[in-house]
């Protein structure tokens, strides 16, 4: 029992301390933004980098996701002898839910990883000390540009799955289970509100794209310096952002369209 | 002592540093001068802290007691802009080289100058060629980090910490893991370097041989107390038994070569 309640201090502690931690690195990063705005180079590097280069999972999945609301929605909504109202559930399933929630799952897998490691491997090789002896601040010159990149990448990542899930919808719903076309587009047009839908959809993204960014990056910073720490570092991003894109996703919801 | 220069001819003087580590005491009361214009080696064996008296130099460290001065500033008590303003006359090659590895050698060595100065771009090429110069590596300008062996990683490594022109340089293990030839070069460099320039240089290592070519004076650390120091020839003829073992590399000595252990036969005998 004193061994539980001891254990259960520690980490209680440290989990505290590392929190501190995490909220120092934070304000440093964010400080260390203003240093970033004037060397635009930097920040066009980690934009590629980050959001560019995840173009590519991102358009897939969101064509997939997309693909298969279409099936399901037509099978449900047909039972209603709703199939016109198709559009409005692949849009607004989309918009509000799965384009930034998804998005941001993507995001953590395929940037924040890299992110941790790069991170990671440039503590453990000593790059970021040689920097801090060259009278270079690592975190301004390094952690800044990519948190920057990651904030600005995710909304547009989001975006972006949402309009082609739409696409994969309507191939699916239109194209290929007959639904009418104007019928498609008019309904969603009707009901999806731009305040309400989309709006809420981008507040979304751009606070999974600054949690998520600032997880990888610091457990990147605050990795041991091994290949073993690095590894573990790499897994605590993807866990703890989906874990935090899961439970802010349903804050977030319950604040915009619950009357909690 | 052999070391009793004018204070203004140390450029850095350590004072009663004590640092540990958990419950493992690092440094106890350490004190220890480097003078200016001169190659002194700390040496000891792996483990004694050599490489974190470097950074407590540089200040990348906090001592727990005791004072750092370097170039007449108390280390630790700098401002984090006024660390690194010093930081800008201090040099530091690390044992792995810490080039930066998404950039090729001729933008890691111009690195710290697009950093600090507004120097125009053909400025900072000529400067950056006259580094890599230096350091025979003019040629391979355009190699990636991972294409370098790791002697030519540290040269490289050595161009870009004189970039800015240093007051001084500190130098982690540069012998560790080199070929004789590339070891050569270093110690050429090295010494070349210092006189040419006019650099302070500090050198942290335990081969013996090489550092002792080179060092103007030496300090023999040992679990976190300076056990020897003069220079290479009064170190030679020291009549410390440990200074010998450790000058001549013996098996035995005041270090054992046995972790301490119960008594063997006991431990063959008993049945776990």
């Amino acid at each position: 029992m004193l061994q539980f309640l001891q254990n259960l201090g520690k980490t209680t502690r440290s989990s505290f301390a590392k929190l501190g931690r995490a909220s120092f690195f934070l304000s440093h990063t964010l400080t260390g933004i203003s240093d970033v705005l004037p060397r635009p180079n930097l920040l066009i590097k980690q934009v590629y980098s980050v959001g560019v280069l995840s173009f590519l999972i991102i358009t897939i999945s969101g064509l997939f996701v997309g693909m298969v609301l279409g099936l399901q929605g037509f099978n449900i909504l047909s039972d209603f002898g709703a199939e016109e109202s198709l559009g409005v559930m692949v849009a607004a399933s989309l918009v509000r839910e799965l384009g930034p929630v998804v998005s941001a799952l993507l995001f953590a897998g395929r940037a924040g990883s890299a992110l941790t490691a790069e991170i990671g491997l440039m503590k453990a090789t000593e790059q970021l000390s040689g920097m801090e002896m060259m009278a270079v601040d690592p975190i301004k010159r390094i952690i800044s540009p990519r948190f920057l990149a990651g904030f600005l990448s995710m909304p547009l990542l989001a975006a972006l799955f949402s309009a082609i899930g739409i696409m994969g919808g309507h191939l699916v719903g239109v194209g290929m289970l007959g639904v009418d076309d104007g019928a498609f587009w008019a309904q969603m047009q009707a009901s999806i509100d731009f305040q309400e839908d989309i709006i809420n959809g981008v507040i979304k993204s751009v606070v999974f794209g600054f949690v998520v960014s600032w997880i990888a990056l610091f457990e990147g910073y605050d990795a041991i310096p091994t290949s073993e720490g690095v590894s573990r570092a790499t897994t605590r991003t993807v866990v703890n952002s989906a874990f935090s894109v899961l439970a802010l996703d349903f804050i977030l919801t319950a604040l915009m369209f619950g009357d909690i | 002592m052999a070391n009793s220069a004018s204070p203004e001819d140390n450029i850095v003087s350590i004072s009663n540093l004590s640092f540990s580590r958990g419950p493992r005491k690092i440094f106890d009361a350490v004190s220890l001068e480097i003078q200016r214009g001169k190659i002194t080696a700390i040496m000891g064996p792996s483990g004694t802290g050599k490489t974190t008296l470097l950074k407590l130099i540089g200040g990348q460290l906090t001592p727990d007691r005791g004072q750092i001065q370097v170039d007449g500033q108390n280390v630790h008590r700098l401002k984090t802009r006024e660390l690194y303003e010093l930081r800008k006359r201090m040099g530091m090659l690390f044992q792995s080289g810490a080039l930066l590895t998404d950039m090729n050698v001729y933008d890691n060595v111009a690195f710290p100058l697009r950093e600090h100065t507004h120097l125009p771009e053909s400025m900072i090429r000529s400067l950056v060629l006259m580094k890599l110069h230096a350091v025979g590596l003019r040629g391979a300008r355009n190699l990636m980090p991972n294409e370098l062996s790791g002697g030519m990683a540290r040269r490289v490594a050595l161009a870009r910490a004189i970039a800015l022109d240093p007051l001084m340089i500190m130098y982690d293990e540069p012998f560790t893991g080199q070929d004789p030839i590339s070891m050569g070069a270093l110690v050429h460099l090295i010494k070349s370097l210092n006189t040419t320039l006019g650099l302070t240089s500090i050198i942290v290592s335990h081969d013996v041989q090489e550092t002792a070519a080179i060092a103007d004076y030496i300090y023999v650390l040992s679990e976190g107390k300076i056990i020897g120091q003069g220079t290479p020839q009064q170190l030679q003829e020291s009549d410390s038994e440990w200074v010998q073992q450790f000058m001549h590399g013996d098996a035995d000595g005041p270090v054992h070569f046995h972790y301490p252990a119960r008594d063997y036969l006991d431990d063959l005998l008993a049945s776990k």
